[in-house]
């Protein structure tokens, strides 16, 4: 299962750019210590959630179900009936969403095309583009401790202002795409912008506020589509113009949908982890997120922080919509940023509210999606059961101390045992 | 490891002080005692008899009763309400309202401690809530009453007070653990003391045991427990505070009408109950309160119109009396502590970018300059103990050139070998020509750094006098009580005003 290794290294990842210089040995293997256990956490919650996927694989299948009814008889009927249809399914999710063999295999005897032995990992990778801005968006919030619910509405709102720009300014190729990302960035900002204004001059709380946006981002986006000039000519559902073709993300491979919003996204997510880690900015909402009280006598201004945070988390947001339209969908649709709002929470959310760890929860996500479509059309199991796994994985990782329990894990107490050595004197 | 095999016993109708700093593992113990800790290993013998504790109510039952540090009252509900909560008395189903009531009338007689059971908790003085809890625990038939550093949120009076009660319930055949670290008290009212240090039990002294020796058994080296320093040599006017007006959170007047100036090279020392205003005061002057009325200037410039950035961008320092909410981020290793209000100043970095190398560089020194426990600059500061993380934060604001410091209770819940330290950097500070506001709650720290004294009393500034005058004098000016009719402060009929109510006002104080 190489999903399992994509997730394993998020919680890691970061670790790498902290200089580990002149370390001892001994607080080198503690650190070690401590990241492997959330590397561990997270890799047994995604078994844990393929574990339960299969029995609800195993107990949707009415012909399995038949086979457990003289199971007491003839046991192995059942299970190996059970063993095909999950081998199956999970063969056919991996296929789906990394590589199928069979397509090497053709491409290498020259029957296939190289097209369709990247098709899958093209599919991940379109997948997870506009999720790991959302994500970042949610992460980046978070770590200065406000809770962005409304990633959906600022993505919606950054579609919307990406497909106007795409389809309304008469502009040369490059220069376009870059207006039509721009849009979208300020956009989301504008919508990140109110709910942190709000938060720092009256107090209103992020969650209400940005829960309302996303309900108004909607119904804003249903009437707009619907608008003379901004319906496509000659249709009568809600669907926009198209984006010109000189505002949309250039293909990476050819004929596949991959484009270039991966790039983009890699390249956010190192200017995330730099905001937080490097930027005098990153410093000041890490104090505001951990600590509002001590950063304000310190001299730091929580509310303008509040405010510039939600500016930045919308416009990461915002960009995650424009990734969806100038990228995949082309045209605005009511349903055009489907959810990635919302899963941005859940990439959030599994990658720790780290930068890289986001992205490469973003890539599990991703993969899990792409590969939820050849599992509903080669095995017929429904999509939903991606959705089910996505939502297992988040509830397991909100609940280490259950993974832990259930595998009964040593709690990293070598690690606490550190701490502890240091505050006594 | 918190505790490492303690023993302590306890003789019937004897104050047992249990002495030892910040961390030492007293409060660890009492936990064990009081069920809320289960230990690791070991036994608790009551009355010859080896008894567990898996929860208060155990404790309770065997007779031990604990009235903690932060008082566990419910600040709404009425004295009876708050005594009678976790036994509650019922009749039919309902309430027994009275039944508390004549209770608490009842124990509050025997024992002396005066409380009225009507009264609502929030309205009480923290003296008077203290008694709350002690009542509350004798009404639970407690042999031995575990007091956690009872007289760390007390005035003066109200602990000499408190002593007496103590005395009293030893009388009427009680046992009690007072937990502590002030000497001075547990020379008073101890009939034995064990010290703990690190976990172990380092000795048992008796009360005839000198306060120098009994410091030095608790820090295990000797420590000088008198502030040094030479005669202030006050230069021009920094700090200038006049008609300073300032309301609280709730928008009831905290500092009112306050007047003040502290010259380059003096300490002055703002004396009084915690909760008088001293509390606003600072923070008005630090640009994170509005004042209502009122000028603050540092050498002719105006304070009031800048921010807290620009505040502490001009050469003043600042040690926020709450250190854990106000004075460090716990999840920022110490060396990022160390530069909380400078990080986007060269070399440390700009408005843009930081510059992590220079960060760790400064860390480094000020960690060794100035005493910093800690296993690394890097280490989260939440891993060191109180009195190391005050150290950070004092680090943080003296390392720059300042011209004025202000410290509001720079060593609350710090051991003493960090105050010994803290104290001499303050008057290291006042001597390079710094002018220096400390604020503090204990007399003893006041007294001991100030070259002034102004006492503050419900948000007025009641008197300043001179570090010589009589404890006794400086510890009714702290309850409001003023002698003489003129009041340095120089408002005569407020004064008298004040004195009319006395005691009255003490009584009711502030928070």
């Amino acid at each position: 299962m190489t999903t399992d290794e994509t997730a394993a290294d998020a919680p890691a990842a970061p670790d790498k750019d902290k200089p580990d210089d002149q370390d001892s040995f001994l607080s080198h293997f503690l650190h070690n210590l401590w990241s492997a256990n959330t590397v561990t956490v997270t890799v047994l919650s995604i078994v844990l959630a393929l574990v339960i996927g299969a029995i609800l694989i195993i107990v949707s299948d009415p012909k399995v179900l038949d086979t457990f009814s003289y199971f007491t008889a003839r046991p192995a009927d059942a299970l190996n009936a059970s063993w095909t249809v999950v081998s199956n399914a999970y063969a056919d999710l991996f296929k789906g969403a990394i590589v199928d063999p069979a397509a090497v295999t053709a491409w290498a005897d020259g029957s296939g095309t190289w097209r369709q032995v990247f098709f899958p990992i093209s599919e991940t990778l379109t997948y997870a583009a506009p999720l790991v801005f959302t994500g970042l968006s949610v992460a980046l919030a978070f770590r200065g401790g406000l809770f962005n619910i409304g990633g959906q509405g600022q993505a919606v709102i950054g579609t919307v202002c990406a497909a106007l720009a795409g389809f309304l300014l008469p502009l040369p190729p490059v220069v376009h795409l870059l207006a039509a990302l721009c849009a979208g960035l300020l956009g989301g900002a504008l919508w990140g912008f109110v709910p942190g204004i709000l938060k720092a001059r009256t107090g209103a709380h992020e969650v209400i506020v940005t829960i309302m946006l996303n309900y108004t981002a909607n119904l804003f986006l249903g009437w707009l589509i619907l608008q003379k000039g901004i319906q496509a000519s000659g249709r009568s559902d809600a669907i926009s113009e198209p984006v010109d073709s000189s505002a949309q993300l250039p293909a990476i491979g050819g004929e596949l949908r991959v484009n270039v919003g991966i790039l983009l996204a890699v390249l956010a997510t190192a200017g995330v982890a730099w905001l937080l880690n490097r930027s005098a900015f990153g410093f000041e909402l890490r104090a505001v997120g951990a600590n509002p009280a001590a950063a304000r006598t310190a001299g730091i201004g929580v509310g303008r922080t509040y405010t510039l945070l939600m500016v930045v988390a919308g416009g990461l947001a915002g960009l995650g919509g424009a990734t969806q339209v100038l990228g995949t969908a082309h045209a605005l649709t009511t349903q055009v940023a489907g959810t990635i709002g919302f899963d941005g929470l859940l990439v959030a959310l599994l990658g720790r509210n780290r930068p890289w760890g986001t992205l490469l929860a973003a890539l599990l996500f991703g993969a899990l999606r792409a590969g939820g479509n050849r599992m509903q059309s080669f095995s017929s199991i429904s999509l939903e059961l991606v959705t089910v796994l996505q939502a297992l994985i988040v509830i397991f990782i909100a609940a280490p101390a259950l993974v832990k329990a259930i595998f009964h894990l040593r709690a990293a107490r070598s690690a606490r045992l550190g701490a502890s050595m240091a505050k006594g004197w | 490891m918190a505790n490492d095999h303690i023993d302590l016993t306890v003789e019937p109708g004897e104050v047992h002080a249990l002495l030892g700093e910040n961390g030492a593992g007293k409060s660890t113990l009492m936990n064990q005692l009081y069920g809320l800790l289960q230990p690791d290993e070991g036994e608790v013998l009551v009355d010859g008899e080896a008894r567990t504790f898996r929860s208060p109510r155990d404790a309770i039952a065997a007779g031990i009763g604990m009235v903690h540090q932060h008082f566990m009252l419910v600040p709404v509900f009425t004295v009876a309400e708050n005594i009678a909560l976790g036994a509650e008395k019922t009749r039919a189903g309902f309430l027994d309202r009275r039944r508390a009531r004549r209770e608490v009338i009842d124990v509050s007689q025997r024992y002396g401690l005066p409380v009225d059971p009507d009264a609502l908790v929030e309205n009480l003085p923290v003296g008077a809530q203290q008694r709350v809890e002690i009542v509350k625990a004798l009404t639970r038939d407690v042999d031995l009453l575990i007091l956690d550093e009872p007289t760390a949120v007390l005035t003066p009076q109200e602990t000499e007070e408190l002593l007496t009660v103590m005395r009293g319930l030893c009388d009427a055949g009680k046992s009690i653990v007072f937990i502590t670290h002030k000497l001075k008290e547990v020379k008073q009212i101890a009939d034995r003391i064990t010290v703990i240090r690190r976990g172990r039990t380092v000795g048992t002294a008796s009360p005839e045991t000198p306060e120098d020796e009994l410091a030095a058994l608790m820090v295990g080296r000797a420590v000088s427990l008198e502030v040094t320093k030479a005669t202030a040599a006050p230069g021009r006017e920094v700090l200038k505070i006049s008609g300073l007006i300032v309301d609280d959170d709730r928008g009831i007047r905290a500092v009112d009408s306050v007047d003040l100036v502290v010259r380059a090279g003096e300490v002055l020392g703002i004396a009084g109950v915690q909760g008088n205003g001293q509390t606003e005061l600072v923070e008005a002057v630090m640009g994170l309160r509005e004042p209502l009325a009122g000028s603050i200037t540092v050498d002719n410039e105006d304070l009031t119109s800048m921010t807290t950035k620009q505040i502490l961008r001009s050469g003043i320092g600042y040690v926020p009396e709450d250190r854990s909410l106000d004075g460090v981020v716990k999840e920022f290793s110490v060396a990022e502590n160390l530069v909380l209000d400078q990080y986007d100043r060269p070399p440390y970095g700009n408005a843009f970018r930081l510059n992590p190398a220079a960060v760790s560089t400064a860390a480094r020194e000020w960690v060794e300059q100035f005493d910093i426990r800690t296993s690394s600059p890097d280490s989260p500061v939440s891993t060191l103990s109180g009195g190391n993380q005050q150290k950070v934060v004092v680090a943080r604001e003296m390392s720059r050139p300042l011209r004025l410091f202000i410290a509001a209770q720079p060593t609350r819940g710090v051991d003493v070998g960090s105050i010994e330290f803290i104290h001499g950097r303050i008057v290291h500070e006042r001597d390079v020509g710094t002018a220096v506001l400390v604020v503090s709650s204990e007399l003893d720290e006041v007294v001991g750094l100030a070259d002034r004294i102004a006492v503050m009393y419900r948000g007025r500034i009641l008197a300043i006098v001179s570090p010589d005058t009589p404890r006794e004098e400086i510890g009714l000016l702290m309850a409001g009580i003023t002698d003489q009719p003129a009041a340095p402060a120089g408002d005569d009929a407020e004064g008298a005003g004040d004195d009319a109510e006395g005691d009255g006002v003490a009584e009711k104080g502030t928070k």
